[in-house]
């Protein structure tokens, strides 16, 4: 009875519902191509699919995989962060700042203070748990609508960590020092994954931390009592509230530890020594509100999130290969937007997909029982 | 041939799961009032609503006057002359009735509002019909008998033919019922048609002319009034004889399980109190039960008790301990427990399965929850199979069936499952039997006596009169938030109480 139908299985469900939108995605993307330039059209939609096969030979393929990969890690920590919180009914539109204020601490602990990897890795958990805890506490004390205590936190956390990591940059550009020759204590270990990346020195426990990781939030979510409580918060806020769950606590909580993901999401990236900050940016990384898409796209589930944010990234990154005497240089920034904005029909092809299996449902159960009757 | 002034022919309509109406045929006559008589989840409202253009039916047709129309939507219904009085009306607040009555309609010359020509139309209709209004008071400073009357008078302002009024007396105490009646037996003298949907078999009696019967989404037959019992008609409805009364032995009330002193609630919606200075016992072995008419702050005491809401004065006791400023979780743990009102507002979390609603008040203990904060899920699904069984609590798939799934008679039998089996020292029901079917109804009457018989204290909150008739050992009456009566419903009649609840009569404070 109970697996009495493969396509009710929600899991299988987001899976369909994602890929679909994904094909609709790259079918749109492929028309705005046409309509751009036609003639290369076709070029470019697989240069992008392609991404790092492109190159020739297995070796490069190989390495620009990790570097995708090393920009996956961030990713997904950012969707986990922004997933966990809507499954607690908020919506943390802040994830790019608290994975600013990761990025920030773990940068200067690293540089500044010279303290291992591991501090500074926790350092940016703890900073981003805690600007995240202030949304919430906001939220709860004051009735501030966490959203947009985000979006003011998220500007105010840029321009701090601007000014923060400007003593620790380099005197001729607005670059913080390069982590690998600076500071080579804070690099996070590779432990030899970079040998199956031809070399990668970008790959390290990175990868594999932010999987762990997505699968510990599975677990929490689904097997703890803190799980159960924060989705029926999430789910019916007054319901949890009659059953006496403690609705600020929550909602702190929640915050707090969506907030450290987004902080841990920064470490994840910054403290391999791929990316150096820029203290003259003067826009919030979009990190954190990719993190958004890839959350979506993952049918808000922390392992569905590892496809959906590896997907992301693939594509961003191929979209760099596209010939640029043919498209301006922001087209594949414009088709993953596309397709990351059909994303927004995941949880719409869900519906209409149990809507269908209902109705057969239905039919199939009124006949046996007519039958059984008499 | 006779002549129908509407004519439903046949009307099927399915929903996923049930099959709403099947091959339904309704006649209604010109110059009748005709009674849709069903329990909940007979099909009424649906069939009303294929009337009123909001579902489109699979078969059947309907006809007007003899000819076939179609109505694909509320609009085409209005051109039609068809208007219908909503259960809960569709007015707005902050406007006047006449605003009211002409709104969508409104009469205008070159962009500008003729209210004076709206206004000697509206004052000639209700001359005609009987039907007072002060046009110019704000709806929410009238009573909901003229409110009601102010919808009805929409309905005739638009010179509607055909008039549906949906369960019309579920709002109103006894006096204005008997009002609505004379009102509705003077529109049919001038002509209009009237269906009138209920389920309550006195005012059927009383008022119509014909009365067709639907069960369980089946057309059982259309009767005329004078030539039937209202046990034939019950009889129709549930599809087999009824207990009226409720069985149970006199309440041997013993020690004060609540103690409530000089409550006060605060309101939403005005500034004054919602529940005012009240005070009141409940005691191990009897049912208590709040009567009142909808929002005269039965609502805001439960939130109080139940410590949803914050007091704004008073104190409450249970079981000799203070209460008032405990929070919800520790009130449940020391044994209160709490039917709410809205079982989807508060009772369920509809997209958790049966099973982790059953546990909603459980989850925590040590059954269900490990040390280190992992869900026992072998537990809890063991302990939902036995609740479910004990209380026959039916669904799709068991444990793991969606509580959005379930019909409401389950949702409600689940929660109370959930409730009971706390063994609880105070029971508080709010409606516990809203939008349920006689069947069920009597079900959990039954269960509210068994806690009552097995020395637990139960506050029943209710709005139907024959509920608090029937079950309760003591009724309270409750007017603007004030407590202005205390009956034994053995004493006391329908229409004593009818002129407390309506704020005719009070005790004590003058």
């Amino acid at each position: 009875m109970k697996k009495n139908n493969l396509l009710r299985n929600s899991g299988l469900q987001s899976m369909l519902a994602s890929v679909m939108c994904i094909l609709v995605g790259l079918l749109v993307g492929y028309i705005a191509l046409l309509i751009i330039n036609a003639e290369g059209a076709w070029e470019a939609i697989t240069t992008i699919i392609k991404n790092y096969f492109v190159y020739p030979t297995e070796l490069a393929q190989m390495k620009y995989l990790g570097n995708t990969l090393v920009k996956t890690a961030p990713l997904l920590m950012c969707a986990l962060s922004v997933l966990f919180a809507n499954k607690a009914g908020l919506f943390n539109i802040g994830a790019a700042g608290q994975y600013v204020v990761g990025a920030g601490t773990c940068l200067y602990m690293a540089l500044g203070l010279q303290l291992p990897w591991w501090a500074c890795l926790l350092g940016a958990i703890v900073a981003g748990a805690l600007l995240g805890a202030l949304s919430g506490f906001l939220k709860t004390q004051f009735n501030v609508n966490e959203v947009i205590s985000c979006i003011m936190f998220n500007w105010i956390s840029l321009y701090c960590v601007n000014m923060l990591l400007a003593k620790v940059k380099e005197t001729t550009s607005p670059y913080t020092l390069g982590l690998r020759a600076n500071a080579p204590q804070a690099l996070l270990p590779g432990m030899g994954l970079g040998e199956y990346f031809s070399n990668n020195q970008y790959v390290t426990i990175a990868i594999p931390l932010a999987i762990i990781v997505s699968i510990a939030i599975w677990v929490l979510l689904e097997k703890t009592k803190l799980g159960y409580e924060l989705k029926a918060t999430g789910n019916n806020k007054n319901a949890a509230k009659y059953a006496g769950m403690k609705e600020n606590r929550n909602i702190i909580l929640t915050m707090a530890i969506a907030g450290g993901l987004a902080g841990m999401a920064a470490a994840l990236l910054y403290l391999t020594g791929f990316e150096q900050w820029s203290t003259s940016q003067a826009s919030v990384p979009g990190m954190g509100f990719n993190g958004i898409a890839a959350a979506f796209l993952g049918g808000l589930h922390p392992i569905g999130s590892i496809f959906s944010s590896y997907f992301i990234q693939h594509i961003t990154a191929g979209g760099a290969y596209v010939d640029k005497t043919l498209y301006c240089a922001q087209v594949s920034d414009f088709i993953s937007s596309l397709i990351i904005y059909l994303c927004g029909f995941v949880l719409f092809m869900k519906v209409a997909m149990n809507r269908g299996l209902d109705k057969a449902d239905e039919k199939r159960k009124a006949k046996k029982n007519e039958g059984g009757k008499k | 041939m006779e002549n129908y002034a509407v004519e439903m022919l046949h009307i099927t309509k399915r929903f996923p799961g049930i099959i709403a109406n099947d091959d339904i045929t309704l006649q209604l006559k010109k110059g009748e009032i005709h009674a849709l008589l069903g329990e909940n989840g007979a099909g009424k409202s649906t069939l009303m609503s294929v009337l009123f253009g909001l579902y489109q039916p699979e078969e059947g047709e309907i006809h007007m006057d003899g000819k076939k129309v179609e109505i694909r939507n509320p609009n085409d219904a209005n051109d039609l002359g068809i208007g219908m009085v909503h259960q809960h009306f569709k007015l707005v607040e902050c406007f006047t009735v006449l605003d009211n009555i002409i709104l969508g309609v409104e009469p205008c010359k070159n962009g500008f509002l003729q209210k004076a020509e709206a206004r000697a139309k509206v004052q000639e209709i209700s001359e005609r019909y009987g039907l007072q209004v002060d046009l110019d008071a704000k709806i929410e400073d009238i009573t909901v008998g003229m409110q009601q009357r102010t919808e009805i008078l929409k309905m005739l302002y638009r010179e509607n033919e055909i008039l549906i009024f949906d369960e019309p007396t579920a709002v109103l105490t006894p006096q204005e019922i008997r009002e609505l009646m004379q009102i509705m037996r003077n529109l049919a003298a001038e002509g209009k048609s009237i269906l009138f949907i209920s389920h309550k078999l006195a005012e059927i009696m009383e008022v119509a002319d014909r009365c067709s019967v639907l069960r369980k989404g089946k057309y059982i037959g259309t009767v005329n009034t004078k030539d039937v019992t209202p046990a034939d008609l019950s009889r129709m409805m549930v599809g087999r004889d009824v207990k009226a009364k409720v069985d149970k032995d006199d309440a041997k009330p013993t020690d004060v399980v609540l103690d409530v002193k000089g409550m006060c609630v605060a309101s939403k919606r005005h500034k004054k109190n919602a529940v005012n200075d009240v005070t009141f016992q409940v005691r191990r072995g009897e049912i208590v039960c709040i009567a009142g008419i909808d929002g005269n702050g039965q609502t805001e005491l439960v939130y109080g008790l139940s410590g949803l809401e914050p007091l704004n004065g008073g104190s409450i006791e249970m079981c000799g301990k203070d209460i008032t400023k405990l929070p919800i979780r520790k009130r449940s743990t020391m044994g209160m427990s709490h039917i709410p009102e809205d079982r989807h507002k508060h009772g369920l979390v509809l997209d958790y399965s049966l099973e982790d609603n059953i546990v909603l008040q459980r989850y925590f203990e040590r059954e269900f929850t490990s040390p280190l904060g992992f869900l026992r899920r072998r537990n809890i699904r063991k302990y939902a199979e036995r609740l479910i069984e004990q209380f026959d609590v039916r669904s799709g798939q068991g444990p793991i069936t969606r509580a959005r799934s379930m019909s409401g008679g389950n949702q409600q039998k689940a929660i109370i499952a959930r409730e009971i089996d706390k063994n609880p020292e105070l029971l508080i029901a709010v409606q516990p039997t809203r939008g349920l079917d006689v069947g069920a109804i009597e079900y959990i009457h039954k269960q509210l006596v068994e806690q009552r018989d097995a020395g637990k204290g139960v506050l029943l909150v209710s709005l139907e009169l024959d509920e608090v008739m029937n079950v309760s050992d003591r009724i309270l009456v409750m007017f603007e938030g004030e407590i202005v009566g205390e009956f034994d419903p053995k004493t006391v009649t329908v229409e004593e109480l009818g002129l407390y609840m309506a704020g005719a009569k009070r005790e004590g404070k003058a």
